[in-house]
């Protein structure tokens, strides 16, 4: 298969211009005869269903959830990038695409990110117009704050809820096109499969998952704003329903599936406390502005820590490392996530980690607290203060700038941070891979496209902080609206889609066989603890630091987990119900797949390159090394249950040097 | 540490529910849901049916949780959604009482389940700016003071959890409609449309079936996001002013 | 008019009305107050048998009476509707009741304390205005022609520990109805200022306390120190 990605021609930076003047129009009149499928009312899926609908297509928009209020982009704290250089400090288009490139390690596509790094601009003033009470100045203008170690201020941020006020901007875009019936919302169906007629992407099959009924819906074509598959790995930030199955389904309908080993590894997640624990929650990066990481210099002190019979504070300033800082002198603690991850990493491999399991380092504010509170004193003239009033002042400070999180940090952990360090670890946080897209966000099964995280094209090996947001908007809003006039401008003359076609009743009668299978196991083992044992073999063999002979044995390993799962697993109820154990049963079964094809393709990878580290290749310091001569491609993998077929895509540099990273 | 949980069970929206009680052994550093799930993994092992509840971040935002935990919407801590609740504000040997999130608008789906789908056809009547994707001035270009921009914010801070239409005794959703038009009708870029948005979705809130607000309070008490009562008198000052004031009907 | 019709019968029309009869019936009260307290002069009922004339025979206090009666039975079949309503939008009430620490024990039973004052209203009505409307009242002349001496059956009434005992359970339903009712009827309204809603709320509760308490210092007063004598 030849993978075209179809990069309009001329100058980078002309490039999406020109494509938008050339690209062929639906007349409005043909528009309200063209059907779209919206799969997910996350960020992409909310924003691209809105955008069509008031396009004037008829838009049938899908959630799992209750309501499309509820998709994980609520939960991004940090902010969105936007290159509006409102702050006056550089920042370009052309900057912000840089970073991009530079931040995902080489291995995204230079003209999709351009496009990203021009339309970001457009997206803050789409959002503010809609209502987003992003966070302001004394003045009444929009502020800025620098974020995830870029030397701009060009992150827009609504308190510690950006990802909430942007998706609930995007959920009033939609629900006005639901009201003015351009959009229709069907709350609680989940696709279970994807019809492919005559070659093209022409409908869905989705679960009613209040009735448990599968129901055909037909379209001249389908969008999947569906995010990332972090829960492959069972512990991640993640939430609980976040999963896979409508982007895998498509794969088993011969989608491609690019680059699915780049997962990122956010460093700064509250660690787990127990087995029970069912998932990891992330506390923002902007604490490692303030926060210095350190784990004891001495085994047997954290040893002691380990067991509970010392504290932090029973730790002399020589008998700590600040390893971050000792390794990275010129940014210290500000080192981009994959290198704080994995240096944490290392620290606990050595067996320094601070928590119960040994698996948490030391986030630390006191130096912090102690900074500002004389910065306090000497800004209110006063003398001859004593260490506690310094240390009470400077609480106060650090209380106004990161009150919030240390409020949940306590909530969660019982811990009060103001006094003991945080403990933090890393955690699996988004995936980088996804459906291989074109230029157009089109699959290679033509009228299938994919937004936001569900693709792979713009964040390479690893993702900059407050990039997701901007993805998946700038997917949805501006994006996509465009370019998928590439093939519905085609289809005018296709009329409506007949679900009663022998195609949707052959799909619907293999989706029923593969979910009352399920049922009819009756074996003795719940779901919950099958996507347990996956999510082990996924972090101990393809997380933070992966070998050859791991992979392999962790690819052998989930094989026969799966075997397993389909002889014993016990999943209670019936499949004509409210049922939601059978969803994240047939939700684990598509991961276990997926994760087989992680461990293939993190061991194609013959290079270490952003969250993907192969232990063989490191350089003598222990940093990863990147193989530009043979692996500057996108893998996408054509699924085969026996082996999977790997696609390549040569990623051409015409704009950006390829450099090492470095941030000595 | 060993607890006795005192679980609403119910088929479905047709059939009669009942407390069933369950004991469990939970740990002082789970959440609530994690102690939930301990539960329900006993249950699938002595081939029981789970107990059904709702959740997804598990981070005190998506407002998808939905229980009353002793007759409180989301439990005892105040400012803290269900899934945020960690048990070690509980003791060795309490008997916990869970229950659906209780009004005539969100009938039961199953045990703790409950349909919340009028909050978003409230939303539907005017809970939006009407401003199509492209049209937007520059971001900069209409200035909002600082303090309006951080209580439109507050206001926008509702995650639509329902918690206080369970939480008021008239069954009110006053706190819900009240933070979207507070929001929106703070900001210049909303007061544009405020009088239609006002009038429609109160009608819409009506049309429902949601009771009438008598300034109890005990929405914003159990909101997990601590919606201020200002917002439900700028709604009442908002509906007079359309209602009475303006020519619209 | 349709627009007038859809405003009072929408809900928060309904409540509009709730809010302003309240406020009409609080100004009642203190209206009311100033009359009472003619009670304690100690001049044998002179004071209070001339301001119950001049009440009874001025026209545009006559005219506001019947304003006032409309008012209380507004008031009072407004709240019944709405509790009946809101009862139903409720259904199956929770197993466990809320006890969150903010809301009041008034703010909840607002329409039971409301059947209390009226039932008060009822046996208070009964006992004096009807009685005066009915002629069962001496007459008397103070040297301006004879007027009715209501104060001889207040007298009696103060007398009588029954009808003291069913006075002070009214005003103490009153007074808890006005913890909530005073600030609640601004809040209605949507007056609310973070300036001003703090003394709105600190008016309201003095108000609740010190106008039942002096409603209540005259029963008590006559059966204890004037009709024991």
């Amino acid at each position: 298969m030849k993978l075209d990605s179809k990069i309009p021609a001329g100058k980078l930076s002309d490039k999406w211009q020109q494509f938008k003047s050339e690209v062929p129009l639906v007349a409005p009149n043909n528009k309200r005869r063209i059907d779209v499928i919206v799969v997910g009312t996350g960020l992409a899926g909310a924003s691209a269903a809105a955008t069509l609908g008031e396009l004037g297509y008829n838009v049938k928009a899908f959630t799992f959830h209750d309501s499309p209020r509820r998709a994980h982009s609520i939960a991004a704290q940090g902010g969105i990038n936007a290159a509006k250089n409102y702050q006056n400090d550089g920042d370009s288009v052309y900057r912000l695409f840089y970073d991009t490139i530079k931040g995902g390690d080489y291995r995204s596509r230079e003209a999709n990110v351009h496009r990203l790094a021009e339309v970001s601009t457009q997206i803050i003033d789409q959002c503010v117009a809609q209502g987003v009470p992003f966070a302001r100045e004394y003045g009444g203008l929009l502020e800025n704050r620098s974020f995830g170690g870029v030397q701009v201020s060009r992150t827009f941020y609504a308190k510690g809820q950006t990802g909430q006020q942007l998706l609930i901007g995007a959920y009033q875009a939609l629900s006005r096109q639901i009201s003015l019936g351009t959009v229709t919302m069907y709350n609680r169906h989940e696709m279970v499969d994807l019809v492919v007629i005559d070659g093209k992407a022409r409908g869905i099959i989705a679960r009613n998952l209040l009735t448990g009924k599968l129901e055909r819906f037909g379209a001249h074509c389908v969008v999947l704003g569906t995010g990332g598959y972090g829960n492959v790995f069972y512990l991640s930030t993640n939430a609980m329903g976040s999963n896979v199955s409508a982007a895998w389904r498509t794969v088993r309908r011969g989608a491609l599936m690019a680059n699915p080993c780049f997962t990122q590894i956010h460093p700064t997640c509250i660690p787990q406390s127990g087995e029970y624990q069912s998932k990891l929650t992330l506390m923002s990066e902007s604490l490692r502005n303030d926060g210095r990481v350190w784990v004891p210099k001495k085994i047997e002190d954290a040893k002691a820590i380990q067991q509970g019979k010392k504290t932090a504070l029973d730790i002399a300033e020589e008998d700590r490392d600040y390893y971050l800082e000792r390794r990275y002198p010129a940014f210290g603690n500000l080192v981009p996530r994959d290198v704080a991850s994995r240096a944490a990493k290392v620290e606990c491999d050595k067996g320094l980690g601070v928590s119960p399991t040994g698996l948490a380092v030391f986030l630390d504010f006191s130096a912090a607290i102690e900074r500002y509170g004389k910065s306090e004193a000497h800004s209110k003239g006063m003398e001859n203060v004593s260490k506690e009033q310094i240390m009470a002042m400077g609480t106060k400070v650090v209380e106004a700038k990161y009150g919030n999180l240390f409020e949940m940090y306590e909530k969660i952990s019982g811990e009060n941070p103001y006094k003991f360090p945080m403990k933090i670890y890393p955690a699996v946080h988004y995936t980088m891979g996804g459906l291989w897209v074109d230029y157009n966000l089109e699959t290679n099964i033509p009228g299938l496209f994919a937004t936001g995280e569900a693709n792979f094209s713009d964040h390479g090996a690893n993702r900059l902080g407050a990039s997701a947001l901007m993805q998946g908007l700038a997917d949805g809003y501006f994006v996509l609206p465009y370019t998928i006039g590439t093939f519905l401008s085609k289809e005018i003359r296709t009329p409506k889609v007949d679900t009663n076609s022998p195609e949707f009743a052959a799909v619907e009668a293999e989706a029923k066989k593969r979910i009352d299978g399920l049922i009819n196991v009756k074996g003795s083992q719940s779901v919950e603890s099958f996507h347990r044992r996956l999510g082990k073999i996924m972090w101990d063999y393809c997380g933070m630091s992966r070998s050859a002979e791991g992979l392999l044995k962790g690819r052998q390993m989930i094989r026969s987990l799966r075997e397993e799962f389909y002889k014993d697993v016990f999943v209670p109820g019936t499949s004509d119900e409210f049922n939601p154990e059978l969803e994240k049963a047939y939700r684990v079964a598509d991961f276990m797949e997926l994760g087989e094809l992680m461990m293939l393709d993190a061991l194609n990878r013959n290079e270490s390159c952003g969250g993907h580290f192969r232990e063989e290749y490191q350089t003598p310091e222990g940093e990863a090394l990147r193989d530009d001569a043979n692996y500057t491609y996108v893998a996408a993998w054509e699924w085969d249950d026996q082996e999977p077929i790997l696609h390549k895509e040569e990623l051409v540099y015409e704009e950006v040097e390829l450099k090492t990273r470095s941030y000595k | 540490m060993k607890l006795t949980l005192k679980i609403w069970r119910q088929k479905n929206n047709k059939s009669q529910g009942k407390f069933e009680t369950y004991q469990v052994e939970a740990n002082e550093h789970m959440s609530f849901l994690e102690m939930m799930d301990v539960l329900n993994e006993q249950l699938i092992a002595e081939k029981k049916e789970p107990v059904a509840f709702e959740h997804d971040c598990r981070e005190g935002i998506c407002g998808t949780c939905s229980m009353d935990i002793n007759g409180r919407p989301h439990g005892p801590m105040q400012g803290t959604t269900t899934c945020q609740v960690h048990m070690r504000v509980f003791k060795d040997g309490d008997t916990i009482t869970i229950e659906p999130f209780r009004s005539t608008v969100f009938p039961v789906i199953k045990d703790l389940v409950v349909d919340r789908a009028a909050l978003d056809r409230i939303i539907q009547a005017g809970g939006y700016i009407s401003v199509n994707t492209g049209q937007a001035v520059d971001g900069n270009a209409i200035p909002i003071e600082k303090d309006e921009a951080m209580k439109a914010f507050d206001a926008a801070a509702c995650i639509g959890c329902g918690a206080c239409v369970s939480a008021c005794p008239n069954g009110s959703a006053m706190l819900f409609t009240s933070a979207k038009v507070s929001h929106l009708g703070i900001l210049p870029q909303g007061k544009v449309e405020s009088s239609r948005r006002v009038l429609n979705m109160v009608a819409q809130m009506d049309k429902e079936g949601f009771g009438m607000c008598s300034n109890i309070g005990a929405c914003s008490a159990e909101c997990p996001k601590e919606i201020s009562l200002d917002n439900i008198a700028r709604l009442n000052r908002e509906y007079f002013k359309a209602s009475l004031a303006s020519e619209k009907a | 008019m349709g627009w007038l019709a859809n405003f009072l019968t929408s809900s928060l029309g309904r409540k509009l009305l709730m809010s302003l009869t309240g406020l009409f019936l609080i100004l009642f009260l203190v209206v009311h107050l100033i009359g009472n307290l003619q009670l304690l002069k100690g001049d044998e009922g002179q004071s209070f048998n001339e301001y119950t004339q001049f009440m009874t025979h001025n026209p545009l206090i006559k005219f506001i009476s019947y304003g006032n009666y409309f008012f209380i039975l507004l008031h009072a079949v407004l709240g019944i509707y709405i509790t009946v309503k809101n009862r139903k939008s409720k259904g199956v009430k929770g197993a466990v009741s809320n006890r969150a620490e903010s809301v009041s024990w008034a703010s909840k039973n607002m329409a039971l304390l409301g059947i209390l004052i009226f039932a008060f209203l009822m046996l208070h009505m009964g006992d004096f205005w009807l009685k005066m409307k009915l002629n069962q009242t001496e007459w008397i002349d103070y040297g301006n022609g004879e007027i009715k001496n209501l104060y001889k059956v207040v007298y009696a009434s103060y007398s009588n520990w029954l009808i003291v005992g069913a006075y002070l359970v009214g005003l103490l339903a009153l007074s808890y109805h006005l913890w909530h009712g005073f600030a609640s009827a601004f809040q209605t309204l949507g007056l609310h200022h973070k300036k001003y809603t703090p003394i709105i709320e600190f008016l309201g509760k003095a108000f609740a306390i010190i106008v039942p308490l002096m409603f209540a210092i005259l029963p008590l007063y006559y059966k204890l120190v004037i009709t024991a004598a």
